[in-house]
Order: C-alpha cells, then structure tokens, then sequence
C-alpha cells in the first residue's frame, strides 16, 4: 500500500471491461479488436436506476478521493475548490484522502461515502459489485465538453450505462536525463535490451502494472507472441513479459512508486532514463533538472481517472452537484493542474495562458498522442482483447510475478 | 542523592487519616495483604488481557487467516481451509530469496550497529569526561526523536549521486554506493543504532573499575581487557540491543523503498499484498514471526532479556 | 584508565566519527528547510525561507500533530498503567510462566511492525468492526500503547529491585493502608523511571508509522503519515522538510529531561 500514497498514486485505468475490449482497440487502431466482450463479458452488472433530476442539495457530501482532487486550502493554500462549491450549493464537503484503490473499493462498500474519484480497477470491482448506480450524464451539463478521447472510452457497454465521469489522464512517457543521454531516444529499446549502454542507470516503476510496459514492448518486438493488449495476458505471455522484466531488473538502478524520488533520481542523474510521468519532468525542469520525456515509438502505458457515485448514496443531489462543478472547466483545470493530468474538459485547455499551456505540457486535446496510449486496466480472467479460447491471468497473478521480478 | 531520603513517615502518618472510607479500604488492603496471588492476579488481568488476548488473539488470528482464500476478483476473503499460500511461498524462489536478503540484511545492520556501539561505549564509559560522557549519551538519544521518515529521506538525499557522500568521499578518490542493499544496511543501522549504543554504554559503566585494574595488575593489555573481561560481560546488553536492531530491521520496508534501489524486502511483499491477498501476507508474516521468536527464545535463554 | 594514549585517541576518533555520521544527516534536513528547490536537490545553491512560511500556515500540519499529540497521550497514559502493573508483577511476585508474560511484554515491539500492524488491523476488521468498533482513533491508539507498555515496563522493572522496601513495611506498620503506602511511598520511589519509560513511549508512538499505516482509518493522520503522505507530493515535500527540522529542534527538550532522570550522573558518580 506504500506504493501508492500522495500524488504517486497508483493510476490504474478506470476503464470497463468492455469499453476496453470495444472501444481501445478500435482507438489504438488494432483490427484484431472484436466486440466479444461488449455487454458485459461474462460480469453480471446489477440493475441499478440512473437518477432522474437534481434535487435540493442534502447538506452534505462525503468523498473518497485521490489526494490533490478534493483540495479545501488547509494542505495548500493556494489549493481550494472546495469553499467555493460549499458557498454556491450548502453542501458541506467531507473528504477521504484513499490510498489504495483496494482501499477505496472497500470504503465505498461501507456505504458511508456518496463519491468516489475511482481508479480503472477499483470501477470495474464497483460497477460489478453493484456499489455504484448509473450516472444520467444530462443532469451533468458539463459532462458535453470533455475531450473526445476520454469520452469514447468512458461511455462503457456494461448494459449500455455509463458509470462514470472522466476526470483526466495521463501517460507513462520515456523520461531522459540529457547529460547522459543527449540524443533523444525513440524507443523503449535502451530500457529493456540488456546491452542498453545505460545498464545499470535505468528506472522503472514499482507496481504490477508495469508488467504491461512489459508486454507493451513484446507487441511490437515479438509479434509472435500474439499480444494485441497489455493488460490482457495468458500464461505464456505473462511469462515472456515477466522474462523481459527479469532481464531488465539486471540492468535496472532503482524501481520508484513515489514522483518525487523520480524527480531526484532523474535531476542528479542516479538514474539515465526511464518511465516516468509529465509531472516529474516539470518538476524536475522547474529545479533546473536536464530532463525531456518522449513517447517512444511503441507507445506507452497510461493512467486515468472519473467520478462515480455510490449505489445508495445518501446525499445523490450533493453528488451530482459535485460532479457537475468538478467537471466545470475552472475546477477541471484546477484538479488537472494540482495534480498534473490532462483535464477530462476541453474547455479546461482554454482561457487563460496557464491553462493553454498546461494542457499544451500534457498534450490534452491531443488524440493522436493518446492513441498509442493503452490505459492501466486490472487485468481480469476474461480476457480484454477479446480472446474466449484462454484464460487470461488476473492481477493477483501479477502481483506475484512482481515479486518474482523483483526477486 | 538518594530520591526515597525525600519521603518522610509524618505525611504518611497525617495521611492515614480515619473516616469510613478509609476504613473500607484498610480492610481492603488488609485483607489485599495477606493474599499475594489475589494481588498478583489483580496486577496482571489487565495486562493479561491486553497483551495475552487483544495481541496475541490477533496473532493467531492472522496466523488462520493464512490458510483462508482470497476471491481474486473482489479480494474478499473467503474463511476456506487451503495450503496454497505456504505452498506458494515454499515453492517460489522469489519468496524465499526475498525471506533470506531480509534476515541477512538485519544481521548486517546487527553486526554494524554492534561494531560501531563497542567502541563508542568503550569511550564514553572509560575514557571522556564527565562532561563530554553527558554530551554523548544525548547524542545518542536525539536522533530517536528526529522523526524515522526524516531521516530515511535525508540517508536518501545523501546517497544521490552527486549528492553529499560522494561530495564527501570524492576527495579520497571513492565513489558513494549508489541505492541498493549497501545503503540500505547503512541507513537502517543509523535508524536503529541508539538501540544498540545504549545498553552497550550502560553496561560497560556497570562493569566494576576494579574488574579493569586487576586485568591490568595481572598484566594484560588493554584491548586484551576488552576482549577477555568486557566483552563477556557485555552479551547480555549485546543480545538485547541485537534483539531491536535485528527485529525492526527484519520489519522494515518504507527505508527499503526509499534506499534499496530494487532491493525487495518481506515488509515489501507483505504491504502489497495485504489489501489484495490477504491469506497471502499473513502466510507470508509467518517469516518474520517465527524467526523473532525463535530469536527471543534463543535470548531469553542467555538472559538477556532481563538486560533489557 | 589503562588505555594507552594511542588507544585512547583511537576511540576519541572513533566516538567524533560516528557523532558526525549521526548529525550530519540531520544537519542536512535542517539545511534542507532552507533549500529553494522542491525535490531537495544537492548542492543547495538557493536558499529561501518560504517553506517555513507555508509550513506555518499548512493546516493540515497542525491537524496531523495534534492527532500525533493526541494518540500518543492516550497510548502512554495506557502503556503508564500497564507497564508498570506487569513490571510490579514481575519483579515482586515469582509465578509459574513468570518468563512468559516477560517474553509476552517485549513481543510486540521484538515483531516486526509489520506483522503486528496486520494482525491488529485483521482483528479491527474481521472481529470487532462487526461489533461496532471498526478501524478509528481507538484502533491507532491500541496499537500503539501495544508495543509502548515494554518502554515503561522496562524503566520501572529496572528501578523496582533498587527501592527500599523497608520504607514501605514501616508505613504500614504505622497504620497506612496499601493505598496510602503505595502514593505516598513506592510511587515517589519509582516516578522518576515512570517518567523516562513514559517519555520513551510517548516517542515511540509520535514516530510510528508501519502499525499505524494498518490500523488508522483512511483520512485519519498521524504526523508521520501525514509526512509520508506528503513527502511524496511535489509542492510539499519542503515543507515536510520544514517539520522535521523543528521536530529535531524541540526533540532537544524530552532528550535533555530524560537525560536528568535516568543519566547516570543521578547515581553521584
């Protein structure tokens, strides 16, 4: 759980089942995509009523969030969204800093918390759980300018509902230290290869979900292995993935779980190279660090985020005011920029030169950028490409090749 | 000075004032008085309680927990008799690397700690001043109270490259190890040394001036001293230390992720499975468990455990 | 002394060594406060002094410590009370499994924090949470007078064998009641050592972390989590830099009176 407090939180994606199985595939341009999946695969949703309208607000609303989402100025501050929206609707904000995804499916299932700003394994668990109802995306006006990207991957296909509302995202691009590697490099090759002229100088993320830069690589440098989506692996490929990893572990300096040490590790140059986040190489150039990002030719990983709402929740209106005001475009852009995420609201990347710039950094309104990006999924056993014939290895499974990884 | 001359029999005589309330409660600790096993039951319920039931009731607790199975998609454990998780951890090497790095890094940072304490102590007991010996011994303390995760990040800024140790060790030509096991061993023996340094200290005052001098009347040399007379003299504060350095090194995971570069530690296993695969991390606490037990049996044994 | 001057300036060589190994890190927190840069990067070539100002006006700083402040009260208040019935126990009464309960006591801080965190936390959540006593302020304070009852067990049985029981018989025998005897004579004979092993609690408890990771609810902050939490987000790591440098600062004050109390200077040497 270490691994995955403050702002390093552990992203994985919040993207369904399905919305994967349909949607990123078709995205990402891979034509062995089928639509086997859509309706559920094999996860049986329960029937939960979408709201209808917005009521008067109850007075409250309890939050289960990420740190740096749900910021009142006490740990910053400069950092406050909070005051404003319990002026504006009277109700009073009572906010749960998770840290865990795990940690937060299990605070929601207590029921005590209307609001949760899920990560893409704990939506999957929520939605199929029957933790969380449906959200009518009218009674959320700002739902309609989100950016493209995100909305196609959110509406899901579990009965046709959507369960969420896109937040932000971001990738795990190639960050480089240009005193040591002064030409830029277009793939992940020198992080993998174990001839990388900077062995022993190579950073790689610490969590299970990094098996999927893994098998990231093997799509596009073993084809043979017939991987067609990184979070969907059968037993043969976790393993090729988790030989790539152990070769790269003899080469590798250090594994980080916290943006920080990354920014630390890169600036002195402790590290050459490695995955890293767009966040970590601002900060790292605001200190004076020699450090660029690329997204290599392989494309990357990626992280996203969205609001969901619990099943029960005793304060629906509040959490439907919520969502609406976080969506709003100043908000949106306030939480993307506290962070450092692309913001889900294109009219986030607008209006003042902070925010152009900003969602310029994070390559926001992009959608080629984030066509090679494959969004963190729990990997499931039903797998995510498609595949019926095989048994795919779910993320315990991950977690213990992890440990073997790292030995 | 001798803190009991202060109490004086005349408060206690003006104390034991009459009044039915009083007297209820004389008859009490009379009747109190004359049954030792009464009192001694009474004085240790409570603690008892705590430590023999809320503590070691979790113990077992967990220790059942590793036989349970976890649902893989929910994580919810499911209260269903398997072996699978002490399967799993006995038959992947990872698993078992991982258990022994760990115990080699603790008796690492043991051996560190205790090599570093002797002559520290040595110094302080029979060489400084009286003044300088005060100065030392706060010296030691006050790191305790610095705050654990300030100065794990402090060891990490110092082991950046280019950071303090190598601007340190530049000048004599040497490179500082980058993160890794070294600098682990390094910064969790800096974390845990007050353990060790302190009872290494109080012993070796205790030990009897004389003791030294009828070595030295015999005519043997001072270090001879220190091998034949002192250090035998000093197991018990050496296992007792040994016990706090060995254990919350073998428990240790944050300095790990900070420090340890790739190195995986249990604590790191244990943390990440715990929310989930909980049957998983309580298997896998069995580790650390038993080897602290079978640790402090082997001490009680020595009777260090009375040093304490 | 019998060291010969070689050897005596050895060690004194040794004891500077090792002092600088200690304070050096520290002296780089404390430098670190001071340093412009938010990933504490070295050399420190800007020095600022706004991280003190943001740190003095970070709420949820002060939110942490007074939680900080609050559990550990509480888990040496506990600890006060049973450490020093077991160390009564123990070193005035022999019982069959008298080595066991001493084992029992000293258990939980020879465990790796880890396990007993997980253990206490499987217990909040399986056991008593259907009782109504889920993960809260009470689980974080349990766990930790858990492993503080060894510090003031430890003080207090170290003190007991050296008091003069003699005073003790001659009270009662004056009329007082155990009660009476027990204020008025035996505690003033041990408060001195009940104060160290109270103040050695206190900061056991104010610097854990590991148990308290498993047994605080999500939301609720100790310091040091609220530290850990902290460090790793970009914009406040300085300030985090900032507490733990008035953190060393004010240590200085328990150090020096537990140092009075238990420093061997007490004993007139």
């Amino acid at each position: 759980m270490s691994e995955d407090r403050g702002a390093k939180k552990l992203r994985r994606t919040m993207l369904p089942l399905a919305v994967l199985a349909a949607s990123a595939l078709a995205l990402t341009g891979c034509s062995g995509g089928t639509d086997a999946a859509a309706g559920g695969g094999g996860i049986t949703v329960p029937d939960i009523p979408a709201a209808t309208e917005v009521g008067d607000g109850e007075g409250e609303v309890n939050i289960v969030a990420w740190a740096g989402f749900v910021e009142d100025g006490t740990t910053n501050p400069d950092a406050d969204w909070v005051s404003a929206f319990e002026e504006q609707t009277g109700c009073m904000v009572n906010r749960k800093v998770g840290a865990t995804s795990d940690e937060m499916v299990q605070l929601m299932r207590t029921g005590e918390y209307d609001v949760v700003s899920a990560s893409g394994d704990a939506s999957l668990r929520l939605i199929a759980g029957g933790d969380v109802q449906p959200i009518n995306t009218d009674l959320v006006p700002n739902f309609g300018n989100l950016v493209e990207g995100l909305k196609g991957q959110i509406y899901d296909t579990l009965n046709g509902k959507s369960y969420g509302v896109p937040i932000g995202r971001g990738a795990n691009v190639l960050m480089y230290n240009t005193d040591l590697v002064p030409e830029a490099p277009d793939s992940w090759a020198a992080t993998w290869e174990p001839d990388s002229e900077y062995a022993g100088k190579i950073m790689a993320y610490d969590s299970p979900i990094f098996i999927a830069d893994a098998a990231l690589y093997l799509m596009a440098t073993q084809p043979d292995l017939g991987i067609t989506n990184p979070y969907a692996l059968d037993e043969t490929q976790l393993d090729a993935a988790v030989e790539l990893l152990e070769q790269q572990n003899g080469i590798a300096g250090e594994y980080w779980n916290d943006a920080l040490k990354a920014v630390s590790s890169i600036s002195s140059g402790t590290a050459a190279l490695g995955t890293g986040w767009q966040v970590i190489v601002n900060l790292a150039q605001n200190d004076g660090g020699p450090v660029e990002a690329v997204l290599p030719k392989e494309g990357a990983t990626g992280w996203s985020d969205t609001w969901m709402i619990h099943a029960e929740a005793k304060n629906q209106n509040c959490a439907y005011q919520w969502i609406d005001y976080a969506s709003s475009p100043e908000v949106n852009a306030a939480i993307a920029q506290n962070f450092g995420m692309a913001p889900a609201n294109t009219l986030a990347c607008e209006g003042s030169e902070a925010n152009i710039a900003h969602c310029e950094t994070f390559h926001a309104t992009d959608e080629e950028y984030y066509k090679n990006v494959w969004m963190w999924t729990t990997p499931v056993e039903e797998c995510l490409d498609g595949r019926t014939d095989v048994t795919c290895t779910n993320y315990q499974q991950w977690t213990e090749a992890w440990t073997r990884v790292k030995g | 000075m001798n803190r009991q001359a202060v109490i004086t029999p005349p408060s206690v005589r003006s104390a034991a004032s009459d009044g039915p309330a009083a007297r209820r409660s004389g008859a009490l600790s009379r009747w109190l008085y004359s049954r030792p096993r009464v009192r001694l039951g009474a004085l240790l319920v409570l603690p008892l309680a705590w430590l023999g039931v809320l503590y070691i009731g979790s113990l077992l607790l967990l220790f059942a927990t590793a036989f349970w199975r976890v649902d893989t998609f929910t994580s919810k454990v499911q209260p269903a008799f398997t072996l699978d998780n002490f399967v799993r951890l006995a038959t992947e090497p990872a698993y078992q690397a991982t258990a022994l790095r760990t115990i080699g890094i603790s008796l690492a940072v043991t051996l560190l700690c205790a090599a570093v304490a002797l002559p520290l102590g040595l110094y302080m007991a029979k060489v400084a001043s009286r003044r300088v010996r005060t100065l030392l011994a706060i010296g030691i303390a006050l790191p305790l109270w610095a705050g654990y995760l300030v100065k794990v990040y402090s060891w990490r800024i110092s082991f950046t490259t280019g950071g303090p140790l190598d601007w340190l060790l530049r000048p004599f030509g040497l490179d500082a190890p980058g993160y890794g096991t070294g600098a682990l061993v390094v910064t969790l023996a800096y974390l845990w040394f007050p353990f060790m340094a302190v009872p290494v200290y109080s012993a070796l005052r205790q030990i009897p001036e004389n003791l030294f001098e009828a070595s030295s009347d015999l005519g043997g040399r001072s270090w001879a001293t220190v091998r034949h007379v002192a250090l035998p003299l000093l197991k018990p504060a050496l296992i007792a230390g040994s016990i706090f350095t060995f254990s919350l090194s073998l428990g240790d995971y944050i300095a790990a992720q900070f420090v340890g570069g790739k190195t995986q530690v249990i604590g790191t296993v244990i943390a990440s499975n715990i929310n989930l695969n909980p049957p998983l991390a309580a298997a896998f606490s069995m580790v650390p468990l038993a080897v602290v037990v079978l640790y402090l049996l082997a001490a009680r044994r020595s009777g260090a455990l009375k040093h304490f | 002394m019998q060291f010969s001057a070689g050897s005596r300036s050895a060690l004194r060589a040794v004891a500077g060594l090792v002092m600088a190994a200690v304070y050096l890190p520290l002296l780089l927190v404390i430098l670190n406060s001071f340093n412009a840069t938010t990933s504490g990067s070295f050399p420190i070539t800007d020095f600022t002094t706004r991280w003190w100002t943001a740190a003095w006006n970070n709420e949820g700083a002060r939110e942490a410590i007074a939680t900080s402040v609050r559990v550990a009260a509480a888990a040496t208040l506990i600890s006060l009370v049973l450490g020093t019935l077991v160390a009564f126990a123990l070193s005035r009464y022999s019982f069959f499994g008298k080595s066991t309960v001493n084992l029992l006591v000293v258990l939980p801080i020879a465990l790796p924090g880890i396990v007993t965190g997980v253990a206490l936390s499987n217990t909040f959540k399986t056991v008593l949470d259907p009782l109504g006593i889920g993960l809260g302020m009470f689980s974080i304070i349990v766990g930790h007078a858990t492993f503080c009852i060894v510090m003031v067990f430890n003080n207090v049985q170290a003190r007991l064998p050296r008091m003069n029981r003699n005073l003790e018989e001659a009270a009662m025998d004056m009329g007082a009641t155990s009660w009476q005897t027990f204020w008025q004579v035996t505690f003033p004979g041990f408060r001195s050592a009940l104060v160290a092993g109270g103040l050695l609690a206190f900061a056991l408890s104010f610097d854990e972390i590991v148990v308290t990771t498993f047994t605080a609810p999500p939301g609720t902050e100790t310091l040091p989590i609220w530290i850990f939490n902290n460090m790793a987000r970009p914009n406040q790591a300085p300030v985090v830099n900032v507490i733990a440098a008035v953190l060393i600062l004010v240590s200085m004050i328990p150090v020096y009176l537990s140092q009075r109390l238990t420093g061997d200077d007490r004993r007139g040497d």
